[in-house]
């Protein structure tokens, strides 16, 4: 399987990377030219339902591509966890998106029309553009005054199939029945405000709306895949690097990464509440198996630098986490080696060892005995790396990051 | 019907042409669906959709940084795109934006749609028209920041990927338009 998205850097240099941005840029603008939408007067006739072509071009893009990329993620070609989905923010996307639908009839543009529209000299084109470049530079210069309500309704990676939990086939199948319904609407329209003759619109329009019916139904039936699917299909490369250990870290290569001020290092601690009460490491966010699926939205916006530790007790139940994550597409996940334990065993001094220590089966429960449950106030929740000289093998290598931390609007 | 003639107002007696007739505008849905496979071959090789608000935001910044870097530093929205000695032209998105203007061009050209001109109402002064042009970007590019997105990289690009709140924004989007439609009529018509 190719990797996914392509590793475009890696593959073309920085340039050669760009080069392809450039060329898609350039299709894009190409078919917005063609489209009429370098002309506002054709844009602005939308709203007067006489000409219904901004309506027809997005939706009949939207669902084009939405069937193509559930399809292939569908088909494991594209990994949809390493897509960008726009995060929600709901009230400043409505509110922005009213003040946009007044500057689209003031102005007749859209950002990316109006540069399509100043490619071609439309003047109109070329003031809006300088518009725009006016009201990103009062944002910017604004946006200090209302940070609060910027920030606010914030979702995260919030998708249809999600809010409405329906599996994603059927939410492709749905829109794109919603799509051509417009669609049927909007011809409708051209002909009693436009009085456009719809029997002389091409033909093939049915065939297409057919076929998309057909790709779609084709989303529903190859479905999308769940997390053991993913597991399975990366199990035999993901069991080598457990079996040869290439995964577990020491736990003095953990204190060394903990000190490292270029990494985010997130402690993942999947124990019961009550041994993780006893004790754990400082910082270490619990997180039991059964929830870590829920999380792991929010783990592919961390930034790049961040490297997820999961501990267990010993490792049983940290190693089914860490395949979950893997799974997931999670980059930098790494198993703590023998787990809160070996931590112990490792940081605690002789005092605890002697007050705390039991003999333990080894079967991923806490071989120590606390008199209270102090959670992370003794010493070896947080050892000071300067007193100790560790030999491990470090093991941690970051992965570069490959889901897009941000669209096409940051 | 989906192809658009152009009418005596769209001619300006300044006009340069390059091509002498201008080509009819394709069919809405077949624009539509190769948009779609542009989208879509953006996401499948790159992971990112597409933009444009994002690219002109930071072709902004990089000149706000030239006359004041002072001030760039001390905004925290500003910090993040060309703080320090961080370069805001070194983002996929601008090159997304060179290349629309680029085919954009390419493809007027070849249409002979390339022409100094106004497009307006029949009963709107050609100043006026600059000047709302000029209202409506500015509004259209405080919205798209606010919004986190324009038309490309919100309504879209998250529109294909069914994030819930670019769905919302679309839906703002065109309420926002035909809720304003009414009052302006007479200035597109």
């Amino acid at each position: 399987m190719t990797p996914f998205p392509l590793p475009l850097a890696d593959l073309l240099g920085k340039w050669g990377a760009y080069a392809v941005y450039l060329l898609i840029g350039f299709s894009f603008g190409y078919v917005l030219e063609i489209a009429g939408f370098g002309n506002s007067k054709k844009l602005a006739a939308q709203f007067y339902f006489k000409d219904q072509t901004v309506l027809k071009v997005m939706f009949t893009a939207i669902v084009v591509a939405m069937v193509f990329i559930f399809l292939t993620a569908g088909l494991g070609l594209l990994d949809y966890n390493l897509v960008w989905v726009n995060p929600t923010y709901l009230w400043p996307g409505i509110v922005g998106g009213l003040i946009m639908g007044f500057g689209f009839i003031i102005g007749g543009f859209c950002p990316g029309t109006s540069l399509v529209a100043a490619a071609t000299l439309k003047l109109d084109g070329i003031f809006f553009a300088l518009g725009t470049l006016f009201g990103i530079f009062l944002f910017g210069e604004t946006v200090g005054s209302f940070e609060e309500f910027w920030h606010s309704s914030y979702l995260g990676r919030f998708t249809i199939p999600e809010w409405l939990g329906l599996p994603t086939g059927v939410v492709v199948l749905l829109v794109v029945f919603m799509a051509l319904f417009m669609f049927w609407g909007a011809e409708k329209l051209e002909h009693v405000f436009g009085g456009v003759d719809q029997r002389r619109s091409p033909k093939w329009r049915y065939g297409a709306a057919g076929a998309l019916v057909l790709v779609a139904a084709g989303v529903l039936l190859v479905g999308q895949p769940a997390t053991a699917d993913r597991w399975a299909n990366m199990a035999p490369e993901k069991e080598a690097l457990l079996a040869e250990r290439a995964v577990q870290i020491h736990p003095g290569e953990l204190l060394a990464l903990l000190h490292d001020r270029q990494l985010k290092v997130i402690l993942l601690d999947v124990r019961s509440e009550a041994d993780y009460n006893q004790f754990h490491l400082q910082d270490a966010v619990r997180l039991p198996v059964t929830d870590v699926l829920a999380q792991v939205p929010a783990f592919h916006f961390e930034p790049a630098n961040a490297v997820f530790i999961v501990m267990s007790n010993d490792e049983a139940a940290a190693t089914e986490a860490w395949k979950l994550l893997v799974a997931e597409s999670v980059p930098n996940v790494y198993i703590l080696e023998g787990g809160v334990n070996n931590w112990l065993a490792t940081f605690a001094d002789a005092d605890f060892q002697a007050a705390y220590a039991t003999s333990g089966s080894g079967d991923d429960q806490l071989r120590y005995t606390f008199a209270a449950a102090l959670g992370d106030r003794y010493p070896a929740a947080a050892p000071n790396p300067a007193k100790f000289t560790l030999e491990y093998v470090p093991k941690v290598q970051l992965e570069l990051k490959r889901a897009p931390t941000s669209g096409g609007c940051g | 019907m989906t192809t658009y003639t152009p009418t005596e107002t769209d001619v300006q007696p300044t006009a340069v042409r390059i091509r002498r007739v201008a080509r009819d505008y394709v069919n809405p849905y077949f624009a539509g669906i190769l948009l779609g496979l542009v989208l879509f071959l953006a996401f499948f090789f790159t992971g990112n959709g597409l933009g444009a608000s994002g690219g002109l935001n930071r072709i902004l910044v990089f000149f706000e940084d030239l006359i004041a870097p002072g001030h760039i530093d001390r905004v925290s929205y500003l910090l993040e795109m060309a703080g320090g000695d961080r370069n805001p032209l070194d983002s996929w998105v601008v090159y997304v934006t060179i290349g629309t203007v680029l085919g954009g061009f390419v493809a007027g050209w070849r249409n002979g749609r390339v022409k100094l001109e106004t497009n307006r109402g029949p009963h709107v002064p050609v100043r006026v028209r600059w000047l709302m042009a000029f209202l409506g970007g500015t509004l259209m590019g405080y919205g798209a920041r606010l919004a986190r997105g324009c038309t490309s990289g919100q309504a879209l690009s998250g529109g294909a990927v069914l994030s819930v709140g670019s769905w919302a924004f679309m839906f703002a989007v065109f309420g926002g338009g035909y809720a304003l439609a009414y009052f302006l009529r007479k200035f597109w018509n």
